[in-house]
């Protein structure tokens, strides 16, 4: 029965008995759903004279806003920076199996590639809502080409780039297009590279750093042209040292503009980061953590033996080998995996942890108003989970995606 | 009228709240046939509230075929401010059941004309039936709803000046500034109650035992507007010990040796539970 008077003819869905992630901590609150949006309940009540249409009884479960990937390179099989002909399968296949990890959004992130690749791939993927089909797109993050050949990890040493005088020509170049970017990795003490950070910013696209030997003045300068993350940090940047923390003193820089918080990617999956590295940075600054997969092809598929691309991986457990050798060959962690190890680790509240990789990445990207938080208006992307953090069912714009099989 | 004197105030509200239970069940509400209930606010029903609550998540009642009318809300507070009424009900009792929001009535402390607004009520009052069960706590000065000492006897809903006392006792509530307490409110009249079949008043605590002591071994007096009470035909003080401590000893052995009978009142109706 259409139970609005005033407002909408669309169906209340109250979510019962469940622990909902609001204000920073688990309250024993149902949780009201309309048109894809959480809905203030005593607004429905007082203003509206409404009830729910329909309660669904999540038997004590934990709602938690969706996850959100902000560095995922594939997964199942698929390399998002391996270009074809339909990039869009590969993203929505990744897409549609990250549910079941509760990721209800995500960047998905292309390594350095030559400017044809991007030219080939940006295009073919739009910023897009999720839904039954799969987590949504919020844009992609690209990583690369303009980092340090240094500390240029995995990525093709024969792609990367610098920036020449003014920096933009060399984006819109290499990229082709900014119109579905959510954010860039590069690397500050390139020349020129300040100038870029500020038009990214204009541009909305949130500029992270990483892949870099860049020194702590040198982030703190780039924090000041608008950079706002730092890409999986300790990896791929030079490690701490008193007399120069580099990029990682960021995390209790005095220098960062009042009212701007600087973030960080974590891999939390036990092998990426050391516990204890990951406690340090969770107690400097645990305002700013932000978890990600760094997935890689491997991720997803079954323990054996498997060819990517051009190299053979050998999973084991959680851990990918380049085959016949004890080289890591990237990440297979997956986003719940990790929210669990992160919790674990760093012993931090189940509230941090779901924070982490959900409330965080959305101020990163600036969309908390409607992604990563459980307030009246946001997106009803949900997570709900047992008291182990192990996924039961996702919820898109309030819809059931993705359902535990018991 | 009835004493009914439990040891703490768990207890006195769990009885409360039996009472009430009971009473709807007994009714046998439905959808041509609605149980009309007077509720009050402030922290002495709260742990009945919690206890209905209980009831209604076991499955022992439901709230689909009540109507209620609260007491009082100040006057010019906006409705989401956390100290009205409004919310009160909204986070301490209706978002917890199944109420639906058309039966729950709410003096509108905002209505652009309050008179007006008064006298909906009460005619809202008299299209349901008139009040099954009011219930309702008092202040220590003894007033019932928002009838300070000295009001009438026979009032009606209105807009009513609060006193000093009121406003000081509340500005805790309000970041302990004068300024920002609500200096008026609508409220029912002691008529209001006096019209409903049944009047129940929940009194604990040391601090209400002076009240308790006017309400019912002194006279009928307008400063002591619970005191009307007295020449009502059916009313019932829940109490705890503490709050009996103005009382004559005779008074409270009197009501105390006719617990066993009173407590019938509350038994479990197995026979009336529903799903």
């Amino acid at each position: 029965m259409p139970s609005n008077k005033s407002v909408s003819d669309a169906p209340i869905i109250q979510f019962t008995d469940c622990r909902i992630l609001r204000e920073h901590k688990l309250q024993r609150e149902d949780l009201w759903v309309r048109d894809g949006k959480i809905l203030d309940p005593e607004k429905l009540f007082f203003d509206e004279q409404g009830y729910a249409d329909c309660r669904l009884d999540c038997g004590g479960a934990i709602v938690a806003p969706g996850f959100i990937d902000v560095q995922i390179n594939g997964g199942y099989g698929v390399d998002f920076s391996q270009p074809c002909e339909d990039v869009s399968a590969g993203v929505s296949l990744v897409a549609k199996k990250i549910l079941e990890h509760g990721v209800t959004s995500f960047c998905p992130t292309l390594v350095t590639s030559p400017p044809a690749v991007y030219h080939q791939v940006l295009p073919q993927i739009n910023v897009h809502n999720g839904g039954p089909d799969g987590a949504g797109v919020l844009g992609f993050h690209l990583e690369g080409p303009f980092i340090s050949s240094e500390k240029r990890g995995a990525h093709p040493e024969r792609f990367l780039r610098t920036f020449r005088s003014g920096g933009s020509d060399d984006l819109m170049e290499t990229y082709g297009s900014l119109d579905n970017v959510a954010m860039v990795t590069l690397a500050p003490e390139l020349p020129h590279s300040q100038s870029v950070v500020s038009t990214l910013r204009q541009k909305g696209v949130t500029v992270s750093l990483g892949h870099s030997v860049a020194n702590l003045s040198q982030a703190e300068d780039a924090v000041r042209h608008g950079a706002s993350f730092i890409t999986h940090l300790f990896n791929a940047m030079l490690p701490f040292h008193h007399r120069d923390p580099g990029i990682v003193g960021l995390l209790t820089s005095d220098q960062i503009p009042a009212g701007r918080t600087v973030f960080y990617g974590m891999i939390a999956d036990g092998i990426h980061t050391n516990p204890a590295a990951l406690r340090i940075a969770h107690r400097a600054h645990p305002s700013g953590l932000v978890l990600v997969t760094d997935a890689i092809t491997a991720m997803g598929l079954p323990p054996g033996r498997h060819t990517l691309g051009q190299q053979v991986v050998q999973i084991q457990g959680l851990h990918a080998y380049v085959a016949g050798t004890k080289t890591l060959s990237g990440s297979i962690a997956t986003m719940d995996m990790c929210v669990r190890h992160f919790k674990q680790a760093a012993g931090c509240s189940v509230e941090d942890a779901l924070e982490a990789a959900a409330l965080h990445p959305a101020r990163l990207l600036g969309i908390s108003h409607r992604k990563g938080s459980l307030h009246y208006g946001a997106d009803a992307d949900l997570v709900l989970l047992d008291d182990g953090l192990r996924v039961r069912t996702t919820y898109i714009s309030g819809e059931e995606v993705w359902r535990a099989e018991l | 009228m009835k004493l009914i004197i439990l040891n703490d105030y768990d207890q006195a509200s769990e009885w409360a709240a039996k009472y009430i239970r009971n009473k709807i069940l007994h009714f046998q509400p439905g959808p041509n046939k609605f149980f009309t209930l007077g509720l009050p606010t402030g922290s002495t029903p709260l742990g009945c509230y919690k206890k209905l609550i209980e009831y209604y998540k076991n499955g022992e009642i439901s709230f689909e075929f009540v109507k209620t009318f609260n007491m009082d809300e100040y006057v010019g507070l906006p409705r989401n401010h956390p100290e009205s009424y409004h919310s009160f009900m909204w986070n301490n009792f209706f978002k917890h059941i199944d109420i639906r929001a058309e039966n729950a009535h709410i003096l509108d402390g905002n209505a652009a004309d309050l008179q007006a607004e008064c006298n909906s009520f009460e005619e809202k009052i008299k299209e349901a039936g008139g009040i099954e069960l009011f219930v309702g706590g008092i202040g220590p000065d003894g007033h019932i709803a928002f009838n300070e000492p000295g009001s009438s006897l026979v009032s009606r809903t209105r807009v009513k000046t609060l006193a000093k006392d009121t406003i000081m006792a509340n500005a805790r509530f309000f970041d302990g500034d004068l300024s920002k307490v609500p200096t008026m409110a609508l409220t029912v009249g002691v008529g209001t109650v006096m019209d409903a079949k049944e009047v129940m008043i929940l009194i604990t605590g040391a601090h209400k035992a002076f009240a308790l002591y006017k309400a019912i071994e002194e006279g009928v007096n307008h400063m002591w507007t619970v005191s009307a009470f007295q020449q009502h035909p059916q009313t019932v003080f829940v109490c705890d010990e503490d709050a009996t401590l103005e009382l004559r000893v005779k008074t409270v052995k009197y009501f105390k040796g006719m617990m066993h009978v009173h407590n019938r009142l509350v038994e479990t109706l197995p026979s009336q539970q529903k799903k």
